[in-house]
């Protein structure tokens, strides 16, 4: 029954996981707006998803053809969906940050996260009810 | 835990402007100052950002790498009554641009705010996280 509940749980926990991870890109972002040859970055959600739910080791995992081979950790998932961003403005600095872009985006990533919280709170609601069978 | 370091990433962006801001500052205060402690006309003083690494490869933070002094000419004033005036009467005055420190002192003030919003932002999610179940 517990890895029942823990599968449950499971997709909206690495959402979470994921959301928390982008919040602190943007927030790497905002912090930086004024640093000289800094490059935006974002999380590509939708693989960055895909990647933790599939638990792969991301894209620099090492294909091997023999059991005696050394496996390479790679990077997590989650590092291998970073994406620098499209410079639409650059500044003469070399900075590619658009604070209308991470603000934005930041608070867009924020309802997200309480989304996904609200969600947990949701299942767990739904389990106890079901558990007390009232 | 990534929402972490946001609390550290927005925390050393505040340091960051705020010694900027402190730059800025000294530079207003001192823009008619004929000698320094060196006996030297003061100099405008400009923070170098650059980003590094918290906690987190993909939380980058700021941090204040140096603080050069600016390469700007000396303003220099015709005024043969002053004792500071050299041979031909003129006074080598600060090469503080005072339009422009104020554009800095503004810039860096907003930054301040956003970052001060992000670090804001992010207690609230950790608070609702907090209270999952409850």
């Amino acid at each position: 029954m517990s890895s029942r509940l823990d599968e449950a749980m499971r997709f909206h926990q690495t959402a979470l996981n994921t959301r928390a991870y982008r919040q602190q890109v943007i927030a790497s972002n905002i912090a930086n707006a004024d640093t000289p040859n800094y490059k935006a970055r974002d999380v590509d959600f939708r693989e960055a998803l895909k990647g933790a739910l599939a638990g792969k080791s991301g894209n620099l995992a090492l294909n091997t053809t023999s059991a005696r081979h050394l496996a390479a950790a790679g990077t997590s998932p989650l590092e291998a969906s970073l994406k620098f961003r499209n410079d639409q403005q650059g500044a003469v600095d070399g900075n590619t940050v658009n604070m209308d872009v991470e603000r934005s985006a930041f608070a867009e990533n924020a309802v997200q996260y309480q989304a996904s919280v609200t969600f947990i709170n949701g299942l767990i609601t739904g389990m106890q009810r079901a558990i007390q069978g009232q | 835990m990534s929402m972490m370091n946001v609390f550290q990433v927005a925390g050393s962006a505040l340091h960051a402007q705020s010694t900027r801001l402190n730059a800025t500052a000294s530079n207003l205060a001192n823009a008619d100052s004929i000698t320094s402690s060196n006996g030297q006309p003061y100099k405008a003083k400009q923070v170098v950002f650059a980003a590094t690494p918290m906690g987190a490869p993909a939380a980058q933070g700021v941090r204040v790498k140096q603080v050069v002094e600016s390469a700007a000419p000396m303003r220099m004033v015709y005024d043969p009554k002053s004792p500071a005036a050299n041979g031909e009467g003129y006074v080598t005055m600060p090469n503080v641009n005072v339009v422009e420190e104020m554009t800095n002192m503004i810039s860096a003030s907003r930054a301040y705010q956003t970052n001060a919003e992000v670090m804001g932002t992010a207690k609230t999610l950790m608070e609702r996280t907090l209270a999952i179940g409850q």
